[in-house]
């Protein structure tokens, strides 16, 4: 191959924390990294698993759900659905024969531009070393 | 503030707390509690006697920073408003020990009722501007500077208190012993602009720590040394009153102030380094003011929690944008003013409040509100009627019709967590709906 692999990433974010931090990441000129494909929704709760598997069908390597911190959440307990939703999810994920790491639940405010950056180079990173889902995935 | 005490379209709640908030723009449901301040409002006619008669004090570490003692039957300054005292019921030795009453012997008018109970009341409210202030850098917090060690180092809110001359001094500038001080240090950013504090510039201090550079020469005559890391003097007229304070003798040293040691002489010696001299300096000085930062009040989360509101990572609560917004918050209909956003002065302040009310108002006298078009809304013929939407809404906005799910347009505020949980995909979020969303997927996914 000899170009590395760059991992393809859609990064679901609510619109009034995560969404809103990458925004401020913008604005304060921090880079992130150009893997992430933001899809933003209302509230990470309105994600629901049928959405990130539609994402693996459709070539993402990485699912990224992101919201408010417990408590902080734009309609009170939305990100409450999420924390449950997602783990479950990633059970089946394993049984699908997809890496579960492969799907990350993550909190980030809207204050935590920095925090977007880190997280977001650390789950791309992490994706880089799992290499392509096509690769894991035989049909 | 005696305007916004007698004008008719405006009731004053003093010594009153919010405890809880619902409801949405235009229609909040704010639970106040009235706490009992032992007067009865109407009856008192604020003639001052009481005060005057109480035979306890306590220091007040309110209004006059500790630098003087309050009655304990009070009102928190001269020239507060409502003018009715209140009495403080952990000091007052009627409520301690049943003995003494000497307000309510003595009252003319009759006012005083040790039996008044706090008063709990649902205002119906269409607006709400959170204004709720600042509080100050805690200075022992930072030890190098010897806060308390002293009575002569002393935060710029308590020389705000000496210079009045309503103050405890009669607006003389005395150190502890009564005599006036032949040298003074001012400290600038103690809290501020520091890593082990407060990262953030607190934005107004630099120019009250000129202006207590003025009043100290202008009243006492003593040798001023300002201890600055940067002069921030950004607004109006500002640089011009750092230039002349400058001359009129002020010695302006150009590095944090890093220490300050208390003498076996009660002399104070402050150390710092002058970043234009490039050498460390030493002065031994009569009083040290230090100028502490702003920083969120304590309670800042309870607040925040109760309004729905966000706070910002230096914990003052969070505009909707920090450059286009800065006044509204994320809740519909909550409006912030002043340093509850974070730390500006008074002409900033007035600007900041003044369109907080006129955002308030406009919203109000218009009398309808555009909502937002993304609710979620109910497909009738696709709805098992398994009610799992129900208990995930967040707003009660979901209710059971005729055995199908129905949802309340004005209190949907669009999450779509019931668009997720519903087993049957009956439900679609307007504007997010599985088809767009799984659109925007395939989108951002399809380069190869």
């Amino acid at each position: 191959m000899g170009v590395e692999f760059e991992p393809r990433i859609v990064a679901f974010m609510c619109n009034w924390c995560t969404y809103a931090g990458a925004d401020n990441a913008g604005v304060a000129r921090l880079e992130s990294p150009s893997n992430i494909l933001p899809i933003r929704v209302m509230c990470s709760g309105r994600i629901s698993p049928e959405m990130v598997l539609r994402a693996f069908r459709a070539g993402a390597d990485g699912v990224l759900v992101m919201g408010c911190h417990l408590g902080d959440c734009h309609y009170s307990a939305g990100n409450h659905r999420t924390v449950k939703r997602m783990p479950l999810l990633q059970n089946l994920l394993g049984y699908v024969g997809v890496n579960p790491e492969r799907l990350e639940r993550v909190w980030v405010s809207a204050s935590e531009a920095p925090r977007f950056v880190e997280v977001t180079k650390a789950f791309t990173d992490k994706i880089r070393q799992l290499g392509p889902l096509a690769q894991e995935v035989t049909e | 503030m005696m305007d916004a005490g007698r004008h008719p379209n405006i009731t004053l709640l003093t010594y009153s707390e919010v405890e809880g908030v619902s409801g949405y723009l235009g229609n909040f449901t704010v639970r106040v509690r009235k706490k009992a301040r032992y007067v009865k409002e109407d009856v008192c006619t604020g003639c001052g006697l009481c005060q005057e008669k109480c035979p306890f004090k306590v220091v007040d570490d309110v209004f006059e920073a500790g630098m003087a003692k309050r009655k304990i039957i009070y009102r928190p300054f001269g020239q507060a408003i409502p003018n009715i005292p209140v009495i403080d019921r952990e000091h007052c030795v009627f409520f301690q020990k049943g003995k003494c009453g000497a307000c309510k012997k003595l009252c003319p008018a009759g006012a005083i009722d040790f039996e008044q109970q706090d008063q709990l009341l649902d205002l119906n409210v269409g607006t709400i501007i959170v204004a709720t202030g600042f509080a100050l850098w805690d200075a022992r917090k930072l030890s190098q500077y010897s806060f308390g060690k002293s009575p002569n180092i002393i935060t710029g809110e308590q020389f705000e208190r000496l210079s009045n001359a309503g103050g405890p001094t009669m607006g003389k500038i005395l150190l502890a012993n009564g005599k006036p001080p032949e040298s003074v240090a001012i400290i600038h950013c103690v809290g501020s602009r520091d890593h082990n504090a407060h990262a953030y510039c607190s934005r107004f201090c630099c120019m009250y720590a000129l202006k207590h550079a003025h009043l100290v020469r202008d009243k006492t005559g003593a040798q001023v040394y300002e201890y600055y890391m940067d002069m921030r003097t950004f607004g109006k007229g500002y640089e011009e009153f750092y230039q002349r304070v400058q001359e009129e003798g002020v010695t302006m040293v150009r590095g944090r102030g890093a220490e300050v040691q208390v003498l076996s002489d009660g002399k104070l010696r402050v150390k710092g380094e002058d970043a234009n001299l490039g050498r460390l300096v030493i002065t031994d000085v009569d009083m040290v003011v230090l100028c502490t930062a702003a920083e969120a009040q304590p309670d800042a989360d309870r607040v925040a929690a109760l309004f729905g509101l966000s706070r910002t990572a230096d914990g003052f609560f969070a505009e909707a944008h920090p450059k286009l917004r800065p006044v509204e918050t994320n809740t519909d209909g909550v409006f912030l003013a002043g340093c509850a956003q974070g730390p500006r002065d008074v002409p900033d302040t007035v600007a900041h409040a003044g369109a907080a009310a006129s955002m308030a108002l406009a919203l109000l006298d218009k009398g309808e509100v555009t909502i937002s078009p993304t609710t979620a809304s109910v497909v009738a013929e696709e709805c098992v009627g398994c009610g799992d939407c129900i208990p995930v809404c967040p707003y009660t906005a979901i209710s059971r019709v005729d055995g199908k799910a129905k949802i309340n347009a004005a209190l949907c505020k669009g999450c779509g967590t019931c668009v997720a949980t519903c087993p049957a995909g009956a439900i679609r979020a307007l504007h997010f709906t599985d088809e767009q969303i799984v659109a925007q997927i395939e989108g951002v996914l399809a380069w190869a």
